[in-house]
């Protein structure tokens, strides 16, 4: 239990916090985004803006799988579930993202054969199981869940398996953030990192961020006290008028990735021309598709999908919350109109969305705000 | 399908040396340690597992402090360890 008392102590997160504020600046004030939904979370759940001073500002940003896919490629999804031969199968956390036409849960419920898995090896084995019938596999997530998908199609290629295949919406992270720093509406002074897409691309290809727009990044792990500290890394680094790429989850996230799981990503996958994000809108090479070696596991060439575009739904601010430029509060039917059981929005639906993360903790603190000073 | 929970290497079947016996959190299941193939894995080795892959190894200290930290999410890592429960990797 050692670490854990490391990482958890409260004593250590005042201490941090205390040399936090001495690094600012008067009158200068610093926004740091955090790209990854995991990190969006742990700040709620263990209320750590409260620690930092107000000159310092958590921006949510882009890294959660779930929330950045569009409306379109969920009604193409449902579109294939509603084959008769089609078996679609999928994470639970997709089931209740909603499209132009409803989710998951509601096509399953109008009689779509949909199915949640734990891997898409357990898709696999579905296939194996029913030759008779063409088994999808929703493939969802960053560089963290990508190589997954690749792994299982190799496996299927190897054991001959022609009934499967990968409705492919896996999505780079670099492209989003530099997409995110081209964005004039934000002024951001350094990024928290993403610490599980980092153990497959490790910390080199962040490089761009430091030498061509002079931003820190502190790739970071998921207890409260290793965000603490890497806020306090990339406010050194400012104050020491530098801009580097560093690993503050050097436990976990070697320097150099996971060799392996890039490898099996290039054999079967290539980038997209564009892709189109929730809220973010249409970014180039920003996602990926099976190679055409591969072309007899990709749904998207085995059967015919509409691609249509659906427009957000006009109450929806996802796209503000996913840049950063609004917090989730702060959209006009957050916890009216838009909660985890109603969504409106992508971010309300995944615990790691940033709206769910608010609704879910931020409310519980603000109540017990209240009690504490009635 | 978020979380990348800790694991403790069981067994590794010498006929299926990809497919490792692992149990998390009470649960034995198979999962896939083809993606950290040379790394010379062995039985009470703990690893990050990420949708039935192993995405890296990590000590034992990082997974007891890992785990601590997923136990406290509630719902979400309960979802995930019954999901993962529900899986049939062969
Ligand atoms: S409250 Fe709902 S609609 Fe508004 S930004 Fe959050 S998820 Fe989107």
């Amino acid at each position: 239990m050692r670490f854990v008392d490391e990482y958890r102590d409260a004593g250590k997160a005042r201490a941090l916090a205390a040399s936090i504020a001495a690094l600012c600046e008067p009158g200068r004030s610093y926004t740091f985004m955090e790209v990854c939904g995991g990190h969006t979370h742990t700040i709620y759940k263990h209320g750590l803006e409260d620690y930092l001073p107000e000159c310092v500002t958590l921006v949510h940003g882009p890294g959660c799988p779930v929330c950045v896919i569009p409306m379109g490629r969920v009604d193409d999804a449902i579109h294939l579930a509603s084959r008769p031969e089609v078996i679609m199968t999928s994470f639970g956390d997709m089931m209740r993202v909603p499209g132009g036409r409803g989710s998951f849960l509601d096509a399953k419920a109008a009689g779509a054969d949909i199915r949640m898995v734990y891997s898409p090896l357990d898709a696999l084995r579905i296939a194996e199981r029913e030759p008779g019938r063409q088994v999808v596999f929703m493939g969802i997530g960053f560089e963290t869940t990508a190589p997954s998908t690749a792994m299982t199609v190799l496996r299927a290629e190897a054991a001959g398996i022609r009934n499967f295949s990968v409705f492919c919406n896996h999505v780079t992270i670099l492209p989003a953030i530099k997409a995110i720093l081209d964005s004039p509406d934000l002024r951001l002074d350094g990024f928290i990192g993403p610490g599980h897409v980092s153990t497959v691309i490790g910390c080199e290809p962040y490089r761009f961020i430091a030498r061509d727009y002079g931003r820190p990044l502190v790739v970071a792990g998921f207890e409260p006290l290793d965000l603490l500290q890497s806020i306090h890394m990339l406010l050194v680094q400012l104050a020491e008028g530098r801009a580097d790429v560093e690993n503050q989850y050097g436990r976990v996230v070697p320097w150099h990735g996971n060799a392996k799981a890039l490898d099996v990503i290039g054999a079967t996958m290539e980038p997209r021309p564009y892709f189109e994000w929730r809220g973010l809108g249409f970014i180039s090479h920003s996602a990926l598709r099976l190679r055409d070696a591969y072309a007899g596991f990709d749904a998207e060439r085995v059967f015919d999908v509409p691609g249509g575009r659906v427009a957000d739904p006009k109450a929806c601010q996802c796209g503000e919350v996913l840049k950063g430029v609004l917090k989730p509060w702060e959209c006009k039917v957050f916890g009216t109109a838009c909660t985890p059981e109603t969504p409106i929005g992508t971010c309300m639906v995944s615990s790691e969305g940033a709206c769910a993360a608010y609704y879910n903790f931020g409310r519980f603190t603000r109540e017990r705000v209240r009690e504490a000073t009635r | 399908m978020c979380l990348a929970i800790p694991g403790e290497i069981i067994e590794i079947p010498p006929d299926r040396p990809a497919l490792a016996t692992v149990e998390v959190s009470g649960v034995r299941r198979a999962v896939n340690i083809g993606l950290l193939e040379g790394e010379g894995l062995a039985a009470g080795d703990w690893i990050l597992i990420h949708v039935g892959f192993a995405l890296s190894r990590i000590d034992e200290d990082e997974a007891r402090a890992t785990l601590r930290l997923l136990e406290g999410l509630g719902d979400a890592f309960d979802d995930e360890i019954d999901a993962l429960r529900e899986s049939r990797i062969g």
